[in-house]
């Protein structure tokens, strides 16, 4: 067990210095939620404090499904994977590093709106609970990313086309942009099925010390979907790493 | 010796088609063992499932005592495996490919680094070691997957192609490691195209066609199985009408190659002598006049057109 986690972790390093020591990756995460968000605000009368936990949320949501959708498919086509694949580690292993990479690309990227909220005014009213929401949600999104990449393609096309089809239909309907509890019956039952909705009410709470949802069904919320998403894409990717080689 | 290979009812059914049908062999230590076979048999499946890359559908493969299906993780730490489809990763330089690889097998950081610098001073890379795997051409490329296949000291070696498209001296320079491994007690399992390669390396070879085992032997034990084929390879300075040898008495076959014509033949010393004598009579000089047994090759494609 200790071995295969060094050995994830060597995976985690790989996929740092290949994938996200990139300056494009690193722009597209930070300049991808900027604009959608600006193309939201802009005049609009809403208060500083949520407009920066919307955007915090959106950061870390865009920034860790950025790049784990595109590692298999990369790596098949690069054929780097029948070597993964051939030495001792296990399925789990390699999407545990590939996770890993993502989890600490996602929290890296996450401190620029708050830098950005800090400089603005905003105050963390709970930076514990900010904290551990964000590396929650870090896991969570980066294990989703990991769903979309278990498609047996080398073509990273196919897989970025499925996961934006899937990651902008969230967005809307994740209380970012119209708080949750002003949407409608059938819209709050939407956003109760998307994870980011979870991480945009903690943002919240941490930033306003208010929120739609009990912190701790915030929490719980994002652990279910961290667990769910990664068993999901366990699976997904067992089946589908032999159809890759 | 013991097995350290032990192969036993292996398949692999891919949309209903049969790649690999119920193999059985076994792969003794310290042996170079050569895989053949041509386009489509089988090679490739079987060692994506002896290095646990795929699983069968049925049978099973035990690596130095381990059941890979049960085992997978004991039994690819006593592996290295050179794919035919791989490749280092071109972003990273040479120097941060092998330590990944030592990170991935558990290597100390201590032994994995004189080891790194000891494969990249013994492939001529160590210059390089700093330097992207994308600048590197494809012979320095496959030394590279080489040397990774061997930061974790494996006690077997699979190869894969290894010297497919490789220039004269990268090809000499694998072959040489191969040599050296084995006197070090190490066990190869190699597949390749070439056979004077297996000829020239491997202890055993399989022939493998239609996902089936055609033959299991020592080369020139295979070579002796057919011993109906010795032929004598005959060049003259002007062309000839081939009909002509092939209608001479106790010729069994006749193949042409360039110049070159060889007649196959039980009785070497009669056709050396009814060629003799058609160079004369056709007032003909001959260039080149060799009694050769048959190769490797020769077993391999008789094998392989019997089926």
């Amino acid at each position: 067990m200790i071995d295969q986690m060094r050995r994830a972790y060597a995976i985690a390093k790989k996929d740092v210095r290949i994938y996200y020591l990139k300056g494009p990756v690193i722009i597209f995460g930070i300049l991808s939620p900027a604009f959608l968000f600006l193309a939201f605000m802009i005049g609009r009368d809403l208060h500083v404090d949520f407009l920066i936990a919307g955007l915090l949320g959106m950061t870390i949501f865009f920034t860790s499904t950025s790049v784990t959708p595109v590692i298999a498919p990369t790596e098949t086509q690069t054929r780097n994977l029948e070597r993964l694949a051939a030495a001792p580690i296990s399925v789990t292993t390699i999407l545990f590093g590939d996770m890993l990479a993502s989890v600490l690309f996602g929290i890296a990227i996450s401190l620029v709106p708050i830098l950005l909220g800090m400089a603005l005014g905003v105050t963390i009213v709970h930076p514990f609970i900010l904290a551990l929401g964000i590396v929650l949600a870090a896991f969570c999104f980066s294990a989703m990313g990991l769903i979309f990449s278990s498609t047996p393609t080398s073509m990273t096309s196919t897989v970025m086309m499925l996961s934006t089809m899937i990651k902008f239909p969230l967005v809307f309907i994740s209380g970012i942009f119209i708080p949750v509890q002003e949407l409608p019956s059938w819209g709050r039952a939407l956003a109760s099925l998307s994870p980011l909705t979870y991480i945009t009410d903690l943002c919240r709470y941490s930033f306003q010390g208010a929120c739609h949802y009990p912190v701790m069904v915030d929490i719980g919320a994002l652990l279910v979907f961290l667990i769910v998403f990664m068993v999901i894409a366990i699976k997904l990717h067992e089946r589908s790493l032999p159809k890759r080689l | 010796m013991k097995n350290v290979i032990e192969v036993k009812e292996l398949t692999k059914h891919y949309n209903g088609l049969t790649a690999v049908d119920h193999i059985n062999f076994e792969v003794e230590e310290g042996e170079v063992f050569g895989f053949l076979g041509p386009n489509g048999a089988g090679k490739t499946t079987t060692v994506r499932m002896l290095t646990g890359v795929i699983k069968p559908s049925s049978g099973s493969v035990s690596v130095m005592g381990f059941d890979l299906g049960r085992h997978p993780i004991r039994a690819k730490e006593t592996m290295g495996v050179v794919p035919e489809l791989s490749n280092a990763y071109t972003e990273l330089s040479a120097w941060n490919n092998l330590q990944f690889m030592a990170e991935l097998y558990g290597v100390p950081k201590r032994v994995a680094v004189s080891r790194a610098e000891e494969l990249l001073t013994k492939f001529d890379l160590y210059d390089r070691k700093d330097h992207a795997v994308k600048t590197f051409s494809k012979g320095m490329k496959q030394k590279l997957i080489t040397a990774m296949s061997l930061m974790n000291d494996p006690e077997i070696l699979f190869l894969d192609e290894p010297t497919s498209g490789l220039d004269v001296r990268s090809a000499r320079l694998i072959k040489e490691m191969v040599r050296e491994l084995r006197d070090t007690g190490k066990t190869i399992f190699l597949t390749t195209h070439y056979m004077d390669e297996a000829s020239q390396l491997c202890n055993r070879v399989a022939i493998i066609n239609h996902g089936r085992i055609a033959a299991i032997d020592a080369p020139e034990k295979l070579k002796m199985r057919i011993g109906g084929l010795q032929y004598v390879e005959v060049s003259f300075t002007a062309p000839v009408d081939v009909s002509d040898l092939r209608a001479m008495a106790g010729i069994i076959g006749l193949r042409t190659s360039g110049d070159k014509i060889q007649l196959y033949t039980e009785e070497p010393d009669r056709t050396i002598r009814s060629l003799v004598d058609y160079s004369r009579s056709n007032d003909l000089e001959i260039v080149t006049l060799n009694t050769l047994t048959p190769t490797l090759e020769d077993v391999f494609v008789k094998l392989t057109e019997e089926e």
